[in-house]
């Protein structure tokens, strides 16, 4: 054993292969190895989402995740969702509701946030919130992106895979 | 920053994680959902040699009520015990503490078994077990045997789990007529450790509480129950006044120090603030 691992899954519905360190986490091994800086790191302790994708369907932390891990899984980015549509709406809510300066927590709240309305297609200010309160942003002050979310879930419903 | 480099086994079976323990023995960590270890890695408080990954282990997988017990799997996700029927008909006090633990993302990956073998002092789960009287199942080389919960937690990132074991799921007694929980928390912002939170149970008889346990996280190095409260409420019509008398008995059995979120005072505030809160609501429950 050498502290490496060969690893296959799925990004973005593309198959991907690669040799890696086995400490090598999500986040850096899409960033790193793939190519997709969509995804971003902030605190490495899985406190604040800028790392968030989604695992097998899920969302999960990339920091807090190895990718020997996620090895046989299939993982879709901000560039995925963002690609096949399916976050459209909540894209165009962001944007018209000023719901991002810098960008940096973007992706994680968009993953964050198609989530919550999967899993609850129209909810509350205080839902969103609770749900978002993963989600950490130094520029906007959260309101308009609790606007965006809220904006955007009638638009949501019965999008998505 | 990034951990220290380590190797990584998946794990097909509960032999091979007893056989690769042995083999390795302190260098060797047990890789669950990863919430609690992987930051505990990547800020290198921790440089194990090899991380042995047991999320393969299907055995340990899974949610399911036999007779008068609900077991949940140790590899369960917060997510799964969350969204599970049978945990919330037969012990909502796990679905009162859920919202709880953390956020969407860490409660997807981390797991319940995880959570209690990590024995983090302001953890919600571990109160919990201990409120409810749950048992530990615990595997090693040697067999199986089964933890009383209140017996499991020992100390700081303490349990009695012997160099080799595994906790493989949780055995809990079926919520029983005329029970009642209540889950409450004192953190920062939604989904940090607890400042003090408290897991109590009891039943009741009219508005008189019986069995009592109040089970607080956060205050000390593990789980501890409020025995001189409890006494005191037991039996009792509960009113405004028997909490407040209930309040100043916490100090017998809270001693909290000092920390960088409270201060030991504050911490016992709260705790006495949680007490009145939560019993009052149960009380007040159809």
């Amino acid at each position: 054993m050498t502290g490496e691992r060969d690893i296959e899954l799925i990004v973005n519905g593309e198959q991907v292969a690669a040799r890696i360190e086995a400490r090598k986490n999500l986040v850096d091994f899409l960033r790193e190895d793939v190519g997709l800086t969509g995804s971003h790191i902030g605190c490495e302790q899985g406190v604040c989402g800028a790392c968030t994708v989604r695992l097998n369907g899920e969302i999960v932390r990339g920091c807090l995740t190895l990718a020997a891990q996620a090895d046989g899984g299939e993982v879709w980015t901000i560039e995925g969702v963002s690609d096949s549509g399916e976050i459209a709406p909540l894209q165009e809510a962001f944007i018209e509701r000023n719901a991002l300066q810098c960008g940096y927590c973007t992706p994680g709240m968009l993953l964050t946030a198609a989530a919550l309305l999967r899993e609850n297609p129209a909810p509350s200010r205080e839902e969103i919130r609770e749900y978002l309160s993963g989600n950490y942003c130094r520029c906007t002050g959260y309101q308009a992106i609790v606007d965006a979310i809220e904006a955007a879930a009638p638009k949501m419903k019965g999008a998505g895979s | 920053m990034k951990p220290a480099p380590f190797e990584y086994v998946r794990a097909r079976s509960l032999d091979e994680v007893f056989d690769l323990l042995e083999r390795h023995g302190d260098d060797a960590r047990l890789l669950a959902g990863g919430q609690s270890l992987l930051p505990t890695l990547n800020m290198r408080l921790s440089a194990p040699e090899i991380l042995v990954d047991i999320c393969g282990l299907e055995a340990l997988r899974g949610i399911s009520v036999t007779g008068g017990t609900l077991r949940i799997g140790a590899l369960a996700t917060h997510s799964e015990v969350r969204a599970s029927a049978a945990v919330s008909q037969n012990a909502p006090l796990l679905a009162q503490a859920m919202p709880h633990i953390a956020h969407p993302a860490v409660r997807n990956k981390g797991t319940f078994g995880g959570s209690l073998a990590n024995a983090d002092p302001a953890a919600e789960l571990p109160a919990c077990v201990v409120a409810l009287g749950a048992e530990l199942e615990v595997a090693g080389k040697a067999g199986t045997r089964s933890i009383p919960a209140a017996d499991f937690f020992r100390g700081l990132y303490e349990t009695a789990l012997e160099p080799g074991e595994v906790l493989v799921a949780v055995n809990v007694p079926a919520h029983a007529a005329g029970y009642r929980s209540g889950f409450s928390e004192f953190a920062r912002r939604s989904g940090d450790f607890a400042i003090s939170a408290l897991a109590a149970h009891a039943r009741f008889d009219g508005d008189a509480a019986q069995d009592v346990r109040l089970v607080f996280a956060g205050v000390d190095i593990k789980p501890v129950r409020a025995a001189a409260a409890e006494r005191l409420v037991e039996g009792k019509p509960v009113t405004a006044d028997l909490l407040a008398e209930a309040k100043g008995r916490l100090a017998d059995d809270l001693d909290p120090s000092d920390d960088v979120h409270a201060s030991g005072r504050t911490k016992l505030h709260l705790s006495g603030v949680l007490l009145e809160r939560v019993l009052l609501a149960m009380a007040g429950a159809a």
